[in-house]
This record gives structure tokens, C-alpha cells and sequence, in this order.
């Protein structure tokens, strides 16, 4: 995650660096005009290795969907560039980047938006074949169902429409649409959030299943704690457009060194009544500033209880910090001690 | 003392395809200052249940009673009923965004709702609107009163929804889903300020929620629903460490937080099911674990286990409790 | 940030026991809730005798003995030359040169459907092409198209429909064509905003990770979630074309006599109506009929397609 890494180390899938992606504002009458700009991904770099799994967390407005779709080249970046299997895909015309799209799927978060609810199921998971001129005809029927089976779908239900499928069905639906032509990575955006509690963890089991049968490597992203905590090998913790601390899961939950993510697992709700009395809960004050205009320096001053004036005026990298091992980088300029509760602060 | 008392409530849509019956007989009882916490899925009938008893469900057929001060809401005329919400029990909702006119500033909100069951001046209503949005935590609450809702953040709309629910000295609030579209740290804070709240006005507190973490922090008591009838009744502390109902059992065994890093999550299997069709006997018997021959055929009421304070309907032994091996307990 | 999956836990379709519950697409359940609405069906019957009316009008001709043309100068005018009423030869009176009011009104209806439908298709075809493309292909394409839809809206119908019949000569291929010239930017505005709309969905975000051209996206993804409202718009826009030639052919700039049409009969009966009221409330009542059954129609198939009455319990 140094910039100036190795370039092709072979244990990395995807590489981003510097990844900016801000969005205008426009305004005017006849020609609109740019006042300003969301500034969603603001100098994103991060490596996702064969055959992990990387967690992204944060809340709202802290660019990790957008990230999700700049990885996967939905979006064109403002900024920085994007390696996919020592291929740089920056700026790929659509045309090229097409064989790429073969080995970059993504699933969506709501499992009622992402499948057409005008077409039938097995056109959906068809779709990849359809697209990529791969199969056709009884083929793609054969391969349809048999994709079906794998994500726990009856294939005889081909040819009904996704209305007539619960919610945790039609996340299996975008799953065998993700997995139809074997890609490489999978970035799953928020793939269990709109589910009920006990449907998650069917989808969170399928997916650690697959990864195991197919060898996939994933960019998981969510808001919720403890899914990530639970699939990932890895996790970045992004707020604000950037990504404030990047550790292996037990590294992050253990010791967390940044205060936005020590006070992001503290405020995790937790089903275990004896550590939720214990816990003390660092409250931050205020809101999510917005992507419009972030602070100055360290983005998170404002709210930061361990805030000095340095804070507010550089901001600060992330590296690896005081005593932490060579995995674990924070973007702070005076992290977390071991021991020091910010509660009190 | 006991203020509200339900029982046996029943809620039944008809519909196109059939009836659906999203509540099949629920009791149960709060008492003053105490905490309820509801949980349950999409299906489950929890927020049927509680928007019915104010009057909030169109179209349904009602049966049961339930108690408020000796008064059966079930059975009163709207217009009673509109006396005794907001001023006797108040309601917070999932979305502020949707449950605030948004054409109408904060403060005024505020006021029309205080002047619409008390005789008191615009002024004095006015004061106790900035008292109140102060008290939630809403700085500068002197100019804020007058901005609309689009100006406040997420978090500050849920603080001005519980500004509004405690403005009449409610003596019970049911909040549905309090936290659910809140950023975590937000959730946080809100969770915060509503234990705060009860704990200083005494007020009774009922949360409906689907998340187990919310609960563990808030509830003193734990009820849990599935298919349109409550399962198990637990005080907080046996219902996440000694569960009877194995649905409570399967949903403590597939949250990653509450059974540990890494291993594998059980999940339930099947679906909740359609509540035009329940299933015969035990509704979660398509699903359960420990099934035997009279869970598909005998409906177990809720009877006690162990002590009247934990409940569970459930055909096993009362005393196989608590999770199975794999499940985590802390301390 | 999300919700829960705040669905009735109607779990459709699925193969656990205990969910004896039928799965139907949602066109199966329009046609279902359009078949029970009593409105429709009457609607509906209406309009099929219209066509079939309209179809065997050289038969039905053939049976009252006159032809549309045809001047009845014995039993059809009376001596002062009017026209006579309501008689067991004539069942709807004839008009002023002694033609059969109700053949007449039988050949009026081929005209007013055959125009009707063919402008409102034709408009349809073209709005949605136009629109499809304005929504889709982005805003240099959009303001171009977007543009062009609003001078079309802005152009004087009447002005421009009589320059045209006098250039090309009235008939009913220039009726559809002008038509369908003035509706289809309309129904192209309404199709720019849905798929402007359907755009920003997931599943289109979802083709597009998988690779699909904007072509294949436009008539695979986006089309059928059009077709709704485009089939609605379609049977409202009918009455609208129909009233339209009506109105045209009432001008003088439409069909002109001897061809009988509803708008030129009524024309006709500007100066006579005092002394024969059937000449101008038949093909009046005509009219206003199809007019209606194909606007309760429309609204029908709308609530049908689109019902926002249903119950969605929690």
C-alpha cells in the first residue's frame, strides 16, 4: 500500500492508487456550470490479494460504494489508476475493457433493485453468456440451471420473475449471475444488508462456500461490524473518502489504532449483554461532515476526541505506525495507545 | 404497575389471495419505567402489533384486548384514541425523514402537536419546543427550532422525532425500528439519549427492533416474535445466554457477532413463512432443529419455563436451555 | 444506508412445505385484476362490437339496403328537402341529402379507428424509439432530442395540418400522419423521463458490470420495464387521435364528403340540427361513446398494471 510497490508482485489481483473520483455539482440556467463537487474518493490506494477476502467498512458518505464501482471501472476515475492482474484498466475503452468484465463481477446491496423485474430469472443469470456470446440457446438453459443448483436456487424455477422470489432468493439470483462465467473477483456491495437476520447468514455461508470451490477472491463491503469482521482477511476502514486504517481483521477488532475506528467498533451493536454493560461506548459528537467540503488536515479532527493542532493542519498518511506490525497501517498522527480508552476522553 | 395490558391480540388482513393473519394471539404486559425490547424479522407481526393498538392499521380485523390505563384502546372511538396518542403514548419511527412534514419547520411541528392536546399559548409551546429540542441534544436549539427538516441531519431528525414523542410527558413510548437507518455511530448516540431519557422521566419504553445488539443494550425485557405469535418472553440476560424457543437459539447461532470470530455461522434454514398459509402446529416447526412428531401437529402456547419470567413456546423440556456448543458467552 | 427486508414474508413460489401459496408473474396478475374490473370488461366489449361493426360494414350495409353514398330520395328527404327522423328504413334517420344515418355512422367508424389506432401506434413507435434514445444515451444526445421534442410541442396543430392537406390532399394516410406527428413527442417526453429514471436502477448498473452494450441495454432492460406505461399511454392516446381526425375531418382538412366520418357528419349538421337533432346526436353519440370506452379502458389498464390500492401489510 506504499505507492511504490513492488509492481508486479503476482499475489496481487487488483491494485488501485490514488484513486480520486469527485462528482460536480452543477448549476445554471441554460449551460450548467460546476460550483463545486462531492468528493466521494479522495486518494484511495489499496491492493486486494489473490484469494482473500478484503472488508471495507464505514458509514454513510464515506465512499466505499463509489470505490466499490470505481474497482470495478463503473465509474471513470477523476484520478489514480487501476491495475487488475498487472493489467492497467484506468482507462480501458469500453470495448477492451469488455474481456476484463469477465473476471470483475459485482452483487449488489438490494436484492429487490438489482434484477430486472420485468425479465425472467433464468434470462437474468443467462445474461453473461448472452452478453459475451458464450452460450446459447439449450447451453446456456444447461448452465443456467446448473448455476441455480450451486447458490441453493430450484432450477425449475427458470422462467418465473424475481417478484415471485424472497428476498434471500433473489440475492442467490444475483449471486449465480455474479459467479456465471467464473471470474477472478467478486466485489459484493452491501450483500446482505436489506436481508433479514436470519437469511444473512445463509448468503454469508454461500459465499464463503463458493469462494472455497471456486477460488475467488473478494472486496466485501459493508456497514455492518460484524459481518466484516466474520468474512474478512482483511478489512479498511474508510471514512470521508479516505481510508483512515487498513489491518487484518484480528488486528483491526483487537487493537484498533485509529480513534474513527476505535469509536466505530465501540458503537457496534452488539447481541451479548455482558459486553454491552461493560463496554463503554466513546460517543463522537456531531454528524458526518459532508463530501462537499471535508476538513482541513485529518479529516476526522473535528470529532476526534485525542485532537491536537497538528490534526487540523496535516493530514495525516497512512503508514505503519509506532510499534504495529508491517500489516497494519493507520492514518493518524497519534493513535490509539494500547490501553487508552477514548471513552474517557 | 402495570400500564399497558395485552392480551390475546389478533390481526387479520383480508386480502386478494387470502387471509393473512399478522397476529395470532399476542399477551403481554408493560410496566411503568420498564424497558420492552420486540424483536423479530419481516413477517414476524411486531410492528402490526404495536402500530395496531394505536389505531395506525387500516383494513384489519382486530380481536383481543388491550389495557392502557384500564381503557381498552382497542375499542375506543378514533377520536379517543387520538387523545391518548402523543400524550399518553407516543411513537418514534424508523425513517424521520418520512414521519416529518417536510414542508413545515421543526419547531412548528412541535408546537401544532403541543397545542393539539393542551390549552396552552404559542409562546409557552414555543418554549417548551426549544426545552425540548435542547434536551435531545440539538445545538443552538433557539435558531434551530425554526429550520426544516431537510436541514437536519439524520441523527438530528431522529432527535427531533424523540423531542416530539416526549413533548406531552408521555407515560410510554413505542419506538419502531429507533436506529435502523442510522450510521452506527449515530445509532450510538441515539441509543444513548433514549436511556438517558427513560432513566430521568421514568417513562416506559417498548423498542421494536430486528437487530439483537439493540436490544442487549436497551431492553430489561425480551420478547420475541415469529409468524405472527410471541415464542419466547425472557428477561435480557436469559434470553441471550440460557434461550429455550430454538428460533431465539438460531438467531443467536447466525449473527457473527453473538457466536464469535471466524466460526462457522448456523443459519436457520428455510424461510419465515407466509402468514396466508402458516404452517400446521408450531409455525417455525419447517424449520427447527429439534423437530418432533407434536410440533407438527399441537400449536405450544407459551408456558413457563423454569420461573413465570421466562416463557417459551416451544414442546422441549424447560430445561434445555442455552446455546448449543459453538455458542459464546463473554465473562 | 438500508432496510431490512420489510416485505410481507409472502414467500411466493418457494418449495417449503406449509407454502401452498401459487406464484404468478406480474402480467398474470394485471390480466387477472383487469378481468375482474366489471368497468373494463364492459369497456372492452364495447370496443370489440365497435370493431366488428367497423369490419363488416359492406354487410351491415348490404342488410338496412343503403349505401354510405347513397341518396334516398323517395323515403330519405322530406319535401322541403330535410332530413327525415328515426323510421323503421332508416333506424337513425337520414341526413341532409337523404343518406342512411346509421350506415353512415357504421363506415364513420372505420375511418375513426383505423385513423385512431394507426396515428396513435405510429406516435407510440416513434416517441418510444426517440425517447429511449434521449434518456439513454446521455446528455449530448438527450438535449439534442429533448430539443426537438419541445419545437415539435410548440407547433400550431391546426396552421400546420391545413398547410399540409393542401400540399398533399386529404386522406387518411395524411390524417395518421399528422397526427402521430403531433403525439409522439409526448408520448417520447414520458418515455425520456421513465428510462431517465430507470437508468440510475441497479440492474442497469448491474448490466453494465457484466459487459452489455448500451444497445442491448436500451431494448433488453430497459424497453420491458417501459412496455407498462407505454401500453397505457397507448390506449389513452387513442381517444385522443380519434377526437383528433374528428376534429380534422370536422375542419375540412381531415376526410372530406362525400366519405363519411364522424367529425365531417357532424359538420354537416351544423345547419341542420335545429330541425333533425338525430343528424348531430348520432354520430355525435358515437363519438363520445368510443371516446370514453377507450379512456375507461385506458384508466382501467393503468389501475391494472400499476395498482397502488393493494394491500402491503408488515
Amino acid at each position: 500500500m506504499r505507492e511504490e510497490s513492488e509492481v508486479d508482485d503476482p499475489d496481487v489481483l487488483l491494485r488501485v492508487a490514488g484513486v480520486v473520483k469527485h462528482f460536480p455539482i452543477r448549476q445554471g440556467i441554460v449551460v450548467k456550470h460546476q460550483i463545486g463537487s462531492v468528493r466521494a474518493v479522495d486518494g484511495v490506494s489499496l491492493e486486494v490479494r489473490r484469494g482473500e477476502t478484503l472488508g471495507i467498512v464505514g458509514e454513510t458518505g464515506c465512499g466505499k460504494s463509489t470505490l466499490a464501482r470505481c474497482m470495478t471501472r463503473l465509474h471513470p476515475l477523476t484520478a489514480g489508476t487501476v491495475t487488475f492482474d498487472g493489467q492497467d484498466i484506468t482507462n480501458l475503452t469500453r470495448r477492451r475493457l469488455r474481456p476484463v468484465r469477465r473476471e470483475i463481477q459485482m452483487i449488489f446491496q438490494d436484492p429487490y433493485g438489482s434484477l430486472n423485474p420485468r425479465r425472467r430469472v433464468g434470462s437474468i443469470i443467462g445474461d453473461p453468456f448472452a452478453i459475451h456470446g458464450l452460450a446459447d440457446g439449450l447451453e446456456r438453459k444447461r448452465r443456467v440451471q446448473e448455476l441455480m443448483e450451486l447458490v441453493g436456487l430450484n432450477p425449475e424455477h427458470y422462467n418465473r420473475f424475481p417478484a415471485e422470489f424472497s428476498g434471500g432468493q433473489r440475492q442467490r439470483i444475483g449471486v449465480a449471475r455474479a459467479l456465471a462465467l467464473r471470474p477472478k473477483l467478486i466485489v459484493c456491495d452491501e450483500p446482505v444488508s436489506a436481508l433479514d437476520v436470519s437469511i444473512q447468514a445463509q448468503i454469508i455461508n454461500l459465499l464463503a462456500g463458493l469462494q472455497g470451490e471456486f477460488g475467488l477472491t473478494y472486496v466485501f463491503i459493508a456497514h455492518d461490524l460484524s459481518v466484516v469482521e466474520h468474512v474478512s482477511d482483511r478489512v479498511a476502514v474508510m471514512y470521508l473518502g479516505k481510508v483512515v486504517e487498513l489491518a487484518d481483521a484480528a488486528g483491526l477488532y483487537g487493537h484498533p489504532r485509529h480513534p474513527y475506528s476505535a469509536a466505530l467498533l465501540s458503537a457496534a451493536s452488539v447481541p451479548d449483554p455482558d459486553l454491552a454493560d461493560r463496554r463503554e461506548r466513546i460517543i463522537l459528537t456531531g454528524d458526518v461532515p459532508s463530501p462537499v467540503d471535508p476538513p482541513a488536515g485529518c479529516r476526522f479532527h473535528p470529532r476526534c476526541p485525542k485532537a491536537r493542532d497538528r490534526c487540523a493542519a496535516e493530514e495525516p498518511g497512512l503508514v505503519v505506525r509506532a510499534a504495529d506490525p508491517p500489516a497494519h497501517l493507520t492514518a493518524c498522527h497519534f493513535p490509539v495507545e494500547a490501553g487508552e480508552n477514548l471513552a474517557r476522553a | 404497575m402495570t400500564l399497558l395490558s395485552v392480551r390475546d391480540l389478533r390481526v387479520t388482513f383480508p386480502t386478494a389471495d387470502g387471509y393473512v393473519r399478522a397476529v395470532r394471539g399476542v399477551s403481554f404486559d408493560v410496566d411503568a419505567g420498564q424497558t420492552l425490547g420486540i424483536v423479530g424479522e419481516s413477517g414476524s407481526g411486531k410492528t402490526v402489533a404495536t402500530q395496531t393498538l394505536l389505531g395506525l392499521t387500516r383494513g384489519a380485523e382486530v380481536s383481543g384486548e388491550a389495557l392502557f390505563e384500564g381503557r381498552n384502546l382497542l375499542t375506543m372511538r378514533p377520536d379517543q384514541l387520538r387523545a391518548v396518542r402523543g400524550a399518553r403514548i407516543s411513537t418514534i419511527f424508523q425513517d424521520p425523514l418520512s414521519s416529518l412534514h417536510p414542508l413545515y419547520r421543526v419547531g412548528w411541528q412541535i408546537v401544532e402537536m403541543i397545542r393539539a392536546h393542551r390549552d396552552i399559548g404559542k409562546e409557552a409551546a414555543r418554549r417548551r419546543a426549544i426545552e425540548l429540542l435542547a434536551m435531545v441534544g440539538i445545538p443552538r436549539a433557539r435558531t434551530r427550532v425554526d429550520d426544516y427538516p431537510h436541514q437536519f441531519s439524520g441523527g438530528m431528525r431522529q432527535r427531533a422525532m424523540i423531542a416530539m414523542a416526549l413533548a406531552l410527558d408521555p407515560k410510554l413510548i413505542i419506538a419502531d425500528e429507533p436506529t435502523t437507518a442510522l450510521d452506527a455511530t449515530v445509532q450510538a448516540q441515539i441509543l444513548d439519549l433514549l436511556a438517558r431519557l427513560r432513566d430521568e422521566l421514568g417513562t416506559a419504553l417498548i423498542v421494536i427492533t430486528h437487530d439483537l445488539g439493540v436490544v442487549a443494550d436497551i431492553a430489561d425485557e425480551v420478547l420475541v416474535m415469529y409468524a405472527g405469535k410471541l415464542v419466547e418472553v425472557a428477561d435480557r440476560r436469559t434470553a441471550y445466554y440460557e434461550p429455550h424457543h430454538p428460533y431465539t437459539k438460531g438467531l443467536l447461532e447466525s449473527i457473527p457477532g453473538a457466536a464469535g470470530t471466524h466460526g462457522a455461522l448456523r443459519p436457520i434454514p428455510g424461510q419465515p413463512p407466509s402468514l396466508i398459509a402458516v404452517p400446521s402446529g408450531c409455525a417455525f416447526h419447517p424449520r427447527c432443529r429439534y423437530v418432533m412428531a407434536e410440533c407438527v401437529t399441537d400449536e405450544p402456547e407459551l408456558r413457563d419455563i423454569g420461573s413465570p419470567a421466562h416463557r417459551s413456546a416451544c414442546w422441549l423440556p424447560a430445561y434445555q436451555v442455552g446455546l448449543d456448543e459453538g455458542g459464546v458467552r463473554s465473562g | 444506508m438500508s432496510t431490512t427486508d420489510r416485505r410481507p414474508a409472502l414467500a411466493v413460489g418457494t418449495e417449503e412445505p406449509g407454502q401452498p401459496v401459487e406464484g404468478r408473474s406480474p402480467w398474470r396478475l394485471a390480466w387477472d385484476r383487469l378481468r375482474h374490473d366489471r368497468v373494463a370488461v364492459v369497456c372492452a366489449v364495447f370496443i370489440g362490437l365497435l370493431v366488428l361493426v367497423a369490419v363488416l360494414a359492406e354487410p351491415i350495409s348490404m342488410l338496412v339496403g343503403y349505401g354510405p353514398t347513397q341518396q334516398d330520395r323517395t323515403g330519405g328527404i322530406t319535401t322541403d328537402g330535410l332530413p327525415t327522423p328515426p323510421s323503421p328504413h332508416h333506424l337513425l334517420g337520414t341526413d341532409n341529402l337523404g343518406r342512411d344515418i346509421l350506415v353512415r355512422i357504421v363506415y364513420g367508424s372505420q375511418v375513426s379507428l383505423l385513423v385512431g389506432v394507426g396515428a396513435a401506434v405510429a406516435a407510440v413507435v416513434i416517441g418510444v424509439v426517440v425517447g429511449l434514445c434521449a434518456g439513454y444515451l446521455g446528455p449530448a444526445v438527450d438535449t439534442v432530442l429533448a430539443r426537438l421534442m419541445d419545437v415539435v410541442l410548440s407547433f400550431p396543430f391546426l396552421l400546420f395540418a391545413i398547410a399540409l392537406v393542401t400540399v398533399a390532399g386529404p386522406s387518411e394516410l395524411i390524417e395518421i400522419a399528422v397526427i402521430a406527428f403531433f403525439s409522439w413527442a409526448a408520448v417520447g417526453r414520458i418515455v425520456r423521463g421513465q428510462t431517465l429514471a430507470i437508468r440510475e436502477k441497479e440492474y442497469v448498473e448491474a448490466a453494465r458490470s457484466l459487459g452489455a452494450g448500451d444497445v442491448r441495454i436500451m431494448f433488453v432492460d430497459v424497453l420491458p420495464n417501459l412496455v407498462a406505461p407505454v401500453i397505457v399511454y397507448t390506449t389513452l392516446l387513442i381517444p385522443v387521435s380519434i377526437v383528433f381526425e374528428a376534429t380534422l375531418s370536422y375542419l375540412g382538412v381531415g376526410i372530406i364528403p362525400p366519405t363519411p366520418s364522424w367529425g365531417n357528419m357532424i359538420s354537416d349538421s351544423q345547419n341542420f340540427y335545429q330541425v333533425a337533432w338525430w343528424f348531430l346526436v348520432f354520430p355525435g353519440l358515437a363519438l363520445v361513446l368510443t371516446t370514453l370506452a377507450f379512456n375507461l379502458l385506458g384508466d382501467s389498464v393503468r389501475d391494472a398494471l400499476d395498482p397502488r390500492t393493494e394491500f402491503r401489510g408488515r
